[in-house]
């Protein structure tokens, strides 16, 4: 089974977490003033990373937090995770395979 | 309707390694740490560095399950409206939720030296006791059920279970003890 680091709980079985999608995209602060392109990019384009991939993750059955986490899609390898609020942390360098 | 609730614990079997537990008073606080740290001076709570832990005071216990979040359970004979008093008046005006849940969950008792692995037959944990010591305390999963898993003792574990799901749990356990205990 999946190790996922919870940054609250430590590793913990991935049966215990729900996937939110992709992390850090802001919503536009007034809707109203985008054209239906800008408004679509924003609901449905998502960058579909082929490697690591910041993404949002919620500690269901565990503390019930949202955190953002690294992880290298290839591989399923986390690589990182971190608070909501905090900066996304720089890739670690090397191969992780 | 709330009190039938509390005080008729589902019917589950009992056994030398497994017990459904008496009726207890529970409530689940949220909060941020200055509402944590006034509600810890009405109540034993875990600080919200104390991650995964439980503070005991006597049979009174607060068991931390998020940095924000905490189960308090209390005997029965403690009323749910003067302990919930009790929280307010100490917390004040700062921002929080107490909410009564004695009637939602039942306690289950799992003992003995088969205790970790009867767990572990639906559990993904590790609750080896130098990974889950005493007094380590979660929500996690038992198969398709919601628990709070807190150890009580080296070969004590207490199982917290929305009281729908409890029969399932104690049959669930009941089968996985039948390689374990005869």
């Amino acid at each position: 089974m999946l190790l996922i680091p919870c940054p609250h709980c430590g590793e913990r079985p991935e049966i215990e977490f729900t996937y939110g999608g992709e992390a850090h995209l802001v919503r536009p602060a007034d809707p109203s003033t985008l054209d239906d392109a800008a408004w679509a990019d924003y609901l449905y384009m998502r960058s579909n990373t082929k490697g690591v991939h910041a993404e949002r993750w919620r500690h269901a059955r565990g503390c019930g937090r949202f955190f953002n986490a690294l992880r290298d899609t290839t591989t399923d390898q986390f690589l990182a995770s971190y608070r909501i609020g905090e900066p996304k942390p720089a890739i670690p360098t090397g191969d992780p395979r | 309707m709330r009190e039938t609730a509390v005080r008729n614990v589902p019917d589950l079997p009992a056994s030398d390694w497994m017990r459904p537990l008496p009726p207890a008073t529970r409530v689940a606080f949220q909060g941020g740490p200055a509402a944590r740290a006034a509600a810890a001076q009405a109540f034993p709570l875990p600080d919200a560095q104390a991650v995964c832990r439980a503070r005991r005071d006597g049979d009174r216990a607060g068991l931390w399950l998020g940095p924000d979040e905490c189960l308090l359970i209390a005997p029965a004979t403690t009323a749910a409206g003067a302990l919930l008093g009790a929280l307010r008046s100490a917390i004040g005006a700062t921002a929080h939720s107490l909410v009564d849940v004695s009637h939602r969950q039942v306690g289950i008792e799992v003992r003995g030296p088969h205790a970790e692995r009867l767990l572990n037959g639906a559990c993904p944990l590790d609750l080896s006791l130098d990974r889950f010591p005493v007094d380590m305390c979660t929500r996690t999963v038992f198969a398709k059920a919601e628990i709070v898993l807190w150890r009580t003792d080296e070969q004590q574990f207490r199982v917290e279970v929305w009281r729908s799901f409890a029969p399932y749990t104690a049959a669930l356990l009941q089968e996985i003890a039948r390689d374990y205990v005869g």
